[in-house]
């Protein structure tokens, strides 16, 4: 135990910029602050030690080898994981600097205000146009509801494709145009945060590209957080990453957060070796 | 390719032999066992097909305006038919839809997302499974105990429970396996979008399971339209209208097809005979025509 505290102060003395940045209330740009303990799954310790910051308007890319606890934390962040039996919890996760698992705070409510995009395209069995107003009915909105629509699908560069058979199902676009969909359905609401669990992990290169152009295109407006199992997009999208392994050492497979920062120096000049031997290519 | 071509020069010396050759062992064998295959498909087949035969010939005959919307004959009386029949048939079949099916739904919507793993599940699962099982008479009966012993009379909501009894576990299993074949990620979308576990289940689950639901649901109705043991002692029979002068008589004995049929095929007299064989063919059909209904629903689309 007392290693592995000496451990997390060296990694957050290594990186300074991180460690100046921990209190949130000093940093009006940490929309999200998780500093999470421990995840347990019934008896199986799934992710310790992993304290990470989504910062406002910046991407934030998770990374790391299968098993090492990215996708965890990040469905963590909304509560998602609620809906796993045995899920439990140590640590905090501080969104505006209220504790998304304090006992008076309604899961639900945490899910409209930090919206997620799925790893597998899961449109409604509904109209396009349903789906997209799917939040914003839940929401019980008055306003112009085929406007709001509209800029959804516009945000998501998928309206010039379905403008005109807006009564047709969602699950007839193609695999890239239905991920176009979900996403024009998480922002139709304007979450505060927009959680991404590796969204291209189903499509080919070129709805890849087009969803990597609309992430950057959406940060302006956006916060996003996105689990991807790819260096390559990790760098081209994300302005911090998170280093995350499994350690393996203890007889199980328990996931944490190597080391996080801007992605220019975890790519270049990684403070842990770990994270060098990573993202060089010699494990994955 | 080469490999192969060689391994099968060394089995077979000189050309391989790539013709038909119908007498070998196992092409006969095969032949015999398509052929035993074929057969059985058809037996199969042949008692719906000469069921519908024998009622097309003999009740279509009889089927004639009059059959359908006519009053019971009585006695020697000629002419007549069964419309009060059907109406009653349609009444209580529409009362035992209206108990089992929101009473179902809501039930597999608990055993399906709510709860799947709870004691109580498991026990109702298990009771339900039990239930499709049921002896029809035993549905008769308790409807008998529950309805017609504290009212004092046979009744259409009578003869309506009874029915329900029996489409309750069809419609609870038919439409928890529909919404649990609702996929994990379209949940997953919906708890994402911040829906509480009641809008789940009301604005995704069941809307994206309806076709399976439905088709369980026309299942049940197909069931109860057709038995006759539990309207014995529920329904009995009546040779009038349920609506006679504009008023609906539901709390007094009601008629039904299939008691209908029962009644009058035993009688001795050819008339009440013929149109025991009419109903038949009425009633068979109308079975046929909501399973092909609930099949046209049921049908997967994209």
């Amino acid at each position: 135990m007392a290693t592995m505290m000496a451990e997390r102060n060296r990694r957050e003395t290594a990186n300074g910029m991180i460690a100046a940045a921990a209190d949130p209330s000093t940093n009006p740009d940490v929309v999200i602050d998780c500093q999470l303990e421990q995840v347990h799954y019934g008896g199986f310790l799934a992710v310790r030690d992993s304290h990470v910051q989504i910062q406002k308007g910046r991407i934030t890319g998770f990374i790391g080898p299968s098993g090492c606890g990215k996708s965890t934390v990040l469905r963590s962040l909304n509560r998602m994981n609620d809906l796993i039996r045995g899920f439990r919890l140590q640590g905090q996760v501080r969104f505006h600097g209220t504790d998304v698992y304090s006992r008076n705070v309604d899961p639900v409510a945490v899910r409209r205000h930090i919206g997620m995009v799925f790893q597998q395209p899961n449109p409604f069995s509904m109209s396009i146009f349903d789906n997209v107003a799917f939040g914003l009915r839940l929401n019980r909105f008055k306003g112009n509801m085929a406007e709001r629509v509209e800029r959804a699908l516009r945000q998501a560069a998928l309206w010039d494709e379905v403008k005109d058979k807006m009564k047709h199902s969602g699950l007839s676009l193609s695999g890239g145009q239905q991920q176009r969909l979900c996403i024009a359905r998480a922002v139709a609401t304007e979450p505060a945060v927009l959680l991404m669990d590796e969204p291209c992990s189903a499509l080919d290169p070129i709805a890849t590209r087009r969803i990597e152009e609309l992430m950057v295109q959406l940060k302006q407006q956006y916060t996003i957080a996105i689990v991807t199992h790819n260096m390559q997009q990790a760098q081209r999208v994300a302005d911090v990453t998170a280093f995350f392994s499994v350690d393996i050492t203890r007889g199980s497979r328990t996931g944490y957060l190597v080391e996080s920062g801007p992605t220019k120096q975890v790519f270049e000049s990684p403070a842990e070796t770990l994270t060098k031997e990573y993202v060089s290519g010699q494990f994955s | 390719m080469n490999g192969r071509a060689a391994a099968g020069a060394s089995e077979i010396p000189g050309v391989a032999r790539l013709e038909r050759s119908p007498f070998q062992g196992r092409a006969l064998r095969s032949l015999v066992l398509t052929g035993g295959v074929w057969l059985a498909a058809l037996i199969a087949g042949v008692p719906l097909v000469s069921v519908l035969y024998l009622l097309i010939v003999r009740g279509g005959s009889r089927l004639s305006l009059e059959a359908l919307t006519a009053l019971p004959p009585a006695g020697f009386e000629m002419g007549g038919g069964f419309g009060n029949a059907i109406a009653g048939t349609v009444v209580m079949v529409g009362i035992a839809g209206l108990i089992s099916v929101p009473l179902g739904v809501v039930a597999a919507v608990f055993l399906a997302e709510l709860s799947p793993l709870s004691r109580l599940s498991r026990a109702a699962r298990f009771a339900a499974k039990t239930l499709t099982g049921l002896p029809s008479v035993l549905a008769g009966v308790f409807a008998y105990a529950v309805v017609v012993l504290t009212t004092g009379s046979y009744s259409a909501p009578a003869g309506g429970l009874a029915l329900a009894v029996l489409m309750i576990p069809i419609v609870v299993l038919t439409a928890e396996e529909a919404i649990r074949a609702v996929p994990r990620i379209t949940r997953d979308a919906a708890y994402g979008m911040g829906c509480t576990r009641t809008q789940v289940a009301c604005k995704v689950l069941l809307p994206t399971a309806l076709p399976g639901i439905l088709t369980g649901v026309m299942l049940a109705v197909a069931r109860a339209a057709g038995e006759t043991a539990p309207l014995l002692f529920t329904a009995l029979f009546s040779s009038y209208w349920l609506f006679d002068g504009g008023h609906p008589h539901l709390m007094q004995p009601t008629a039904s097809l299939a008691v209908l049929i029962y009644n009058f095929s035993g009688m001795p007299f050819e008339n009440q005979i013929e149109l025991a064989w009419a109903a038949s063919l009425v009633l068979v059909s109308m079975v046929l025509v909501i399973n092909v209904v609930s099949r046209l629903i049921g049908r997967p689309r994209t």
